[in-house]
């Protein structure tokens, strides 16, 4: 590395621990600003040297990009990695960084503030030839009436502010659409601080594929294969795979061009990710959004292309042009990974804070478990719930399904509730082996 | 029981408006747990964040802030000092600018709202007043070096 010395780790729990380890293989130095709660994560704990950014909730910690540069600046760190999730995709924080002479780890704020619009990034698709759904910013009811017969119920209402399956609502006919509008705009005015909603068509039958790029600061952009992340509830992912099973040939490889074509026409830098919706009676794909960050379900692509991410993020944040060529991206064998949380499943989701009395999840050459947490660990009420991801590659996906099972039969915790169960039955579910899931089948099959 | 947004909205509203400082609604395939603002009642371990298990997303209504908290105001068991923690983290001054005297030394009496140092976040001056009445019996923090959260600035011979 050449600039980049001391890295600034503005996040929390499994990803703030991945990072470390990521500059750790670098022999970079590393600081991580936690919350009070978090004084003695695993993360502050195997960091060179931890600093306390501020009280618990995150709006006064983990979300004030203030102290997280002031942080950085006071340890005489170089750069900052933002993980997933808090500031990952704050235009603010990547400006206040550069103003401040430090490295963002990614994309310039540009181009994160145009992927945050979520209609911009839109028009930027349709520019670059990237299929989008049919859709259109609304400003008032009778407008949005308008708008919605064109575009045919149900539909998406959509903030243009929101993304990561935030912000979004389902209007079946013109009465729901009625209904929901005024909330929806307050919502996302509260949420995002931008009221602006459009109407999008809503694919019945659909699948969640993304498509994994790399882009360095010298205009070169490749894609690292794609991910299926079509098994969520309420827009969040719950397992995530990769390669996505059952699609054609000629589909992935159209996919995966439009997520560099439109990476490319964006100016994009560093890893990123560009997602799709799949029309699996059609076979038609639509581009839905592009991540700036790296994603909670990356070490699905690093199983199967033996690459790691965020090693990769630090290089290219560092000026280096990628090492590897498109030619060079091989995929080999099949990764799944299942999120495991600490919440109710019985109670409605509802998170399950508390302390760990047990905590214990196999050691097995297949499997990868990123997480944070160990016997008597808290799970504070602040934050999300997840308490870690099991990743297993195999050679195709039947032996990872297994092998996952097993694992997933092994994991053993007490003290809070977990999802476990819920993954076992997805899992072993005769839809999800046959590659038949779609987006709305946890709710509708399982839950 | 089905609950439509507005229906969600308006128990929020009506909860808003009253007393309570935290509420429970379970009946069949519904349950509802509210607890309001940044307030620390309750030990049941749950989320303090309003939570909805059933369709309707709420997000927290504007005008019920999340209380600022501040840190705790340690007694030091040896010697009955209490400590002075920084209340954000950000660059520690002991003066109002270089060359001037500082706030307080070693010795100095001060009242809760006497202005012990400025912290500086991204260029912005914050002045920390001293939470407590007594004598500086100790300036534990560099000047000019980074504070963290909750760390102690100074320590103080509390009035007895």
């Amino acid at each position: 590395m050449k600039h980049i010395h001391r890295v600034f780790v503005a996040n929390r729990g499994e990803i703030a621990l991945r990072i470390v380890n990521a500059c750790e293989e670098l022999g970079l130095e590393t600081v991580v600003g936690t919350s009070d709660v978090d004084r003695n994560g695993l993360a502050a704990r195997r960091a060179d040297r931890s600093v306390c950014i501020g009280p618990a909730p995150a709006a006064q910690s983990y979300l004030r990009d203030d102290l997280v540069v002031q942080a950085a600046l006071g340890t005489e760190c170089d750069a900052i990695h933002p993980g997933y999730g808090f500031l990952s995709e704050s235009p603010k924080l990547a400006s206040r960084a550069r103003e401040n002479g430090l490295t963002f780890v990614g994309p310039p704020a540009e181009v994160i503030a145009l992927s945050g619009d979520k209609l911009r990034a839109r028009e930027e698709a349709a520019q670059a030839g990237v299929p989008i759904l049919p859709g259109e910013q609304v400003e008032s009811a009778a407008q949005a009436d308008e708008v919605a017969q064109r575009i045919g119920y149900p539909l998406l209402v959509k903030a243009a502010g929101g993304g990561g399956g935030r912000g979004i609502k389902l209007a079946r006919d013109a009465d729901e659409l009625d209904a929901l509008l005024s909330l929806a705009r307050s919502e996302a005015g509260a949420a995002f601080g931008d009221e602006r909603l459009y109407l999008e068509r809503f694919i019945a039958a659909a699948r969640h594929v993304e498509v994994q790029i790399a882009a360095d600061a010298h205009g070169d952009v490749v894609h690292l294969g794609e991910r299926d992340c079509s098994v969520q509830r309420r827009y969040q992912k719950v397992i995530e795979e990769a390669p996505a099973p059952v699609l054609e040939p000629a589909t992935r490889d159209a996919i995966r061009g439009a997520a560099v074509t439109f990476a490319q026409a964006i100016g994009y830098q560093n890893l990123g990710t560009v997602e799709f919706v799949l029309d699996t009676d059609t076979g038609e794909y639509y581009f839905l959004e592009i991540n700036c960050r790296i994603q909670v379900e990356h070490p699905v692509t690093e199983a199967v292309t033996g690459r790691d991410l965020v090693v990769l993020q630090l290089q290219i944040a560092d000026g280096e042009p990628l090492n590897f060529t498109q030619d060079e991206v091989t995929i080999d064998g099949h990764a799944i990974e299942c999120r495991l949380n600490a919440e109710d499943v019985a109670h409605g989701f509802m998170p399950s804070p508390g302390t760990l009395s047990l905590f214990a999840v196999p050691d097995w050459p297949q499997l990868r478990v990123d997480s944070h947490l160990f016997p008597g660990a808290v799970i504070p009420p602040y934050y999300d719930s997840l308490m870690a991801k099991l990743i297993v590659r195999a050679d195709d996906r039947d032996s990872a399904i297994d092998v996952l099972l097993d694992a997933l039969e092994d994991v053993d915790v007490e003290g809070v509730e977990t999802n476990r169960t819920l993954l076992i039955s997805v899992l072993g579910h005769d839809d999800f082996r046959r590659g038949a899931v779609t987006t709305d089948w946890l709710e509708r099959a399982i839950v | 029981m089905a609950l439509s947004a507005e229906d969600v909205r308006e128990i929020l509203r009506i909860i808003d408006e009253s007393d309570l400082t935290e509420l429970q609604i379970e009946t069949e395939g519904f349950s509802l747990h509210v607890r309001k603002g940044g307030g620390e009642a309750g030990g049941s371990g749950r989320p303090r964040a309003r939570s909805v298990s059933q369709g309707a997303e709420v997000g927290r209504p504007s005008g019920a802030p999340e209380a600022p908290a501040s840190p705790p105001t340690p007694e030091d068991e040896r010697d009955g000092l209490v400590t002075i923690p920084a209340p954000m983290l950000g660059t520690f001054y002991r003066a109002e600018a270089p060359g001037q005297p500082p706030f307080v030394e070693v010795g100095r009496r001060v009242e809760p709202d006497t202005i012990v140092c400025i912290i500086e976040v991204m260029k912005m001056m914050n002045s920390v007043p001293a939470g407590v009445s007594g004598t500086i019996a100790e300036v534990v923090a560099e000047n000019a070096e980074l504070v963290e959260y909750g760390e102690p600035l100074f320590r103080v011979e509390p009035e007895t």
